[in-house]
């Protein structure tokens, strides 16, 4: 005879309990968390060189990098100034609170103030896979089309804010930044909007702006 | 998305479920799955035969419901069917919707049998 069993529990919920335990590790830290995702090619590790010159004099910084192989994109963040840690995933196209977890364990916390987790290059799936950090945040880049919100909704969902790199090339690319904005507060109203060249540097000071005041509230509410 | 580690996860689930019940064998699973969740049943349920093989849960059946998917005008409340075509509320013109239902993907239930003596 069978009986039933109530559950009502998220199949993804052991990513999520870790991703807890991630979370409230950084908190104690009082260390402020970024999860970096985006296509292959869209600026997450320039956008990452970049943040680390500009903060360093200010801020402690450190990186955790999820890549399929090759320590290439750790060695620039180290070579930029911040203490990096590679993931190689292995052929995993996402990192996972798992994955993170081994890196904070490879990292001194009470001497960082900002991480840095620059995810897979993959616009579908790190969106379904929880970290722990304190804020998402995809990099979209101009020569990737107008369309993507429409055509990768799950990414843009999921995001606390949204970085528009490499817009010195608008007057080149057929990218129409209304089209792209409409999708984006369709799938995500009010999510924070960054324009960006990281190339000529335009609206990199609005995103470290950003960054800094977020690490200030973290460390208040780790003193308080 | 990835059915293989889904199906894993499930797995892994309901056998820690299954055993708190004291139960010894699974028969069956519902899961609750929102019509934007990126799950495609025939390559879960292709894996779920082949993982389960050797578990309590060999040979059980797996049942999916379906949540549509429903969105809610930011400006005005008004709840209404993703409106793919304008993207916008049909009464206050507001492009501002978000998605109130449609993005589940949880394991509801099982059926159960046996006690552990």
């Amino acid at each position: 005879m069978s009986r039933r069993v109530e559950i009502v529990e998220d199949i993804l919920s052991a990513n999520d309990h870790l991703a807890a335990e991630n979370l409230a590790r950084l908190e104690a830290a009082g260390v402020f968390s970024v999860n970096l995702m985006a296509s292959p090619g869209a600026g997450k590790t320039t956008l990452i060189e970049q943040t680390i010159s500009q903060l360093r004099p200010r801020l402690r910084l450190a990186v955790i990098d999820g890549d399929l192989a090759t320590s290439l994109d750790a060695d620039r963040a180290a070579a930029a100034g911040a203490e990096a840690v590679q993931i190689n995933t292995g052929g995993q196209c996402h990192l996972d609170a798992v994955m993170v977890r081994r890196g904070l364990e490879a990292l001194d916390l009470s001497r960082i103030d900002l991480l840095l987790v620059e995810n897979v290059g993959n616009l579908v799936c790190p969106s379904s896979f929880d970290l722990g950090t304190h804020r998402r945040v995809l990099i979209a880049s101009v020569p990737e089309g107008d369309d993507k919100p429409y055509k990768y909704p799950g990414s843009y969902r999921a995001i606390d804010a949204l970085v528009l790199n490499k817009i010195d090339l608008l007057p080149h690319v057929r990218f129409d930044v209304d089209t792209f904005r409409r999708g984006v507060e369709i799938l995500n109203p009010g999510v924070r909007f960054f324009l960006m060249s990281c190339t000529t540097g335009e609206g990199l000071t609005a995103w470290l702006e950003w960054l800094e005041a977020e690490v200030g509230e973290r460390r208040a509410e780790a003193v308080t | 998305m990835h059915e293989l580690s889904l199906a894993e996860s499930t797995l892994e689930l309901a056998l820690r479920h299954a055993q708190g019940a004291g139960a010894t064998r699974v028969t069956g699973l519902h899961l609750v799955v929102g019509e934007f969740t990126p799950l495609e049943e025939s390559s879960l349920t292709f894996y779920w035969d082949r993982i389960t093989r050797g578990t309590s849960a060999s040979g059980s059946r797996v049942s999916i419901r379906r949540v549509p998917a429903r969105m809610a005008c930011v400006d005005c409340g008004r709840a209404l069917d993703p409106v793919t075509e304008t993207w916008c509320c049909p009464t206050c013109g507001s492009g501002r919707l978000r998605l109130t239902s449609g993005d589940e993907c949880y394991l509801e239930s099982i059926d159960v049998e046996g006690e552990v003596a």
